[in-house]
């Protein structure tokens, strides 16, 4: 048997992750449920309890229905290049490149995940550019200037631009992912496959698929739920704007809570967040279990 | 899939896609590398020709204007982060493993649980918290959150390579009069290099890039790390591009080095634990 002091030792060692996980992670959770239902300003210790007024608000906030709305928007988006197309370009990797030349893409094709998004965010607004845009200028060599436009200053295309950034970058990141499950797929299910006159798309279909089904499932909830938290690029890329356009949750509430000074109405809208992030998350973990059954 | 027995002509259309995809992420990134050298009128005036001039002045002059103070910050916050993520998430393993009580089990399920839960939903408590503490606008601001979000993904993959450790190694130990700690320093810590560098690399991924709490969390200039620093740059540049430029450069850089480094790592990591920034 350990001694007792031992016994001792293994909490203490326990201690300092406890603390930072309670401090910050789950103490925040809950009081931010709590602060929802309060109404206070940055800095003051006064909060005064206003019951469900700030989740009344948040029902009937036109500018929480656009954001909503654009963050469902990113994620069908980043869902259809993140995982479809993403795991599409993976197996394209894998089947048309040489060894060697696939491990060289694959680094590549992460460079953009490194760079921070706020260095990224800024570099688009170059090539997003109204007038003098490395896209525009793109499509005005190409012959088509006539579909050149303020693709950051306009309400309709404000949302797509800013959700292309997010594509740009994660693309690399999810295909790297699926091109390492990829490659621990044992090779002879291909030859069987091979071997009964499956063509690769067939092959695609019935042997890669299926064995990298769990990555796609930690891929979804990923880029899911990242769609639902997203800040940085609409935060740096618009603002938000132009109107409200281009708002999502995140940026609202940060703007609710550092811009207009309402921070308990800036923690329902996080709440919001947090219980479609949960719910997503645990109902795609359903849907995976049932599906295996 | 083994492309051996594939002709090339049936190769082509998806090496053509492959290096459309190549070109869309490369000639944003030639295009900020080439114009960071250019002056500003030939950044949009010639946007594809090499510059002429080089004007490597736009990068000391980025330097000077903010960004090596950005810089350090950066390098402070991310050394100290992951020092201390390395520690604390060692220590945590090596308790989760050699603990079998109720103790080990909700710390373990609080672990978990944590892995889930995003920094965004919790940014109004914590600068609330944070300000009653009296620690807005300082280094810690930014560290003990990072810390704390950064653990989860570090104690996990640190217990799983612990788990593996046999037994027989620890009881061993402990026959030569090994006491917790010297146990943990002698038969622990030697195994774990691969996966320290591993959780490090994720650290440094996450710590360098992140944005949220580096811009809430922190007032003064002299103390923002890059990526918040950048936008600062940014509006204090206005229309002088080819600094901005250069100083996209120097924050990107760094990052990308370190992956080449350790990309092994990084691969290991991000798809053992399969966590995003």
């Amino acid at each position: 048997m350990r001694s007792k002091t031992e016994r001792v030792l293994d909490h203490l060692f326990l201690l300092p992750a406890l603390i930072f996980l309670g401090v910050f992670i789950l103490y925040p959770l809950v009081a931010n449920v709590g602060f929802s239902f309060s109404e206070f300003t940055l800095g003051s210790a006064e909060k005064s309890f206003v019951g469900l007024a700030n989740y009344k608000q948040l029902v009937t906030d036109p500018i929480v229905r656009i954001a909503l709305t654009n963050n469902v928007l990113y994620a069908v988006i980043s869902v259809v290049m993140q995982v479809l197309v993403s795991h599409a370009l993976a197996a394209t990797v894998l089947v048309v490149l040489p060894n060697r030349l696939a491990t060289a893409a694959r680094s590549f094709f992460f460079v953009p995940v490194l760079i921070s998004m706020t260095a990224v965010a800024i570099l688009f607004t170059f090539v997003f550019d109204a007038t003098d845009g490395l896209l525009n200028g793109l499509l005005e060599a190409v012959g088509l200037g006539n579909l050149a436009q303020p693709w950051l200053g306009d309400t309709t295309t404000a949302i797509y631009a800013v959700i292309s950034v997010s594509q740009w970058q994660s693309v690399g990141y999810t295909m790297l992912l699926f091109i390492v499950s990829m490659q621990n797929i044992p090779t002879d299910l291909y030859e069987a496959a091979a071997l009964d006159g499956a063509g690769l798309l067939r092959q695609y279909f019935s042997v890669t698929l299926p064995q990298t089904r769990e990555m796609i499932f930690v891929v979804m909830v990923l880029t899911v739920s990242g769609a639902f938290t997203v800040f940085s690029e609409p935060y740096i890329l618009t603002g938000g704007g132009p109107g409200n356009s281009s708002q999502v949750l995140a940026t609202y509430m940060y703007r609710v809570g550092f811009f207009q000074n309402q921070m308990g109405y800036a923690s329902a809208v996080a709440t919001l967040i947090f219980v479609i992030t949960l719910a997503l998350s645990l109902g795609q973990a359903r849907l995976f279990r049932t599906g295996r059954e | 899939m083994s492309q051996s027995h594939i002709s090339g002509v049936r190769l082509l259309p998806g090496r053509l896609v492959l290096t459309v995809y190549a070109l869309i992420l490369a000639l944003p990134l030639l295009w900020m590398v080439i114009s960071s050298f250019k002056p500003s009128v030939e950044v949009y005036g010639r946007p594809w020709s090499l510059p002429t001039a080089w004007k490597f002045e736009n990068y000391s002059q980025a330097w000077e204007m903010g960004v090596s103070q950005y810089f350090v910050n950066s390098l402070v916050v991310t050394s100290v982060t992951t020092a201390l993520v390395l520690v604390v998430a060692a220590l945590a393993a090596y308790s989760l493993v050699r603990m079998h009580n109720w103790v080990a089990r909700l710390t373990l399920m609080a672990v978990m649980g944590s892995l889930v839960i995003s920094p965004q939903v919790s940014i109004v408590p914590l600068y609330d918290l944070l300000g009653r503490v009296g620690i807005i606008d300082t280094y810690e601001a930014m560290v003990l959150p990072y810390v704390a979000y950064r653990l989860p993904m570090a104690i996990l993959l640190i217990r799983a390579v612990f788990l593996e450790v046999p037994r027989e190694l620890e009881e061993a130990s402990r026959l030569d009069g090994c006491g917790s700690f010297r146990t943990f320093v002698n038969v622990y810590w030697p195994v774990s290099s691969g996966v320290l560098a591993t959780a490090a690399i994720l650290t440094i991924y996450y710590t360098w890039n992140e944005f949220l709490f580096a811009l809430i969390f922190v007032n003064s200039d002299e103390l923002r790390t890059i990526p918040a620093g950048l936008m600062a740059f940014r509006d204090a540049l206005a229309t002088d591009w080819g600094v901005l430029l250069a100083g996209l450069t120097i924050a990107a850089v760094p990052i990308v080095v370190v992956f080449l480094l350790g990309q092994r790592f990084l691969i290991a990591g991000i798809t053992a634990g399969s966590v995003k920034g």
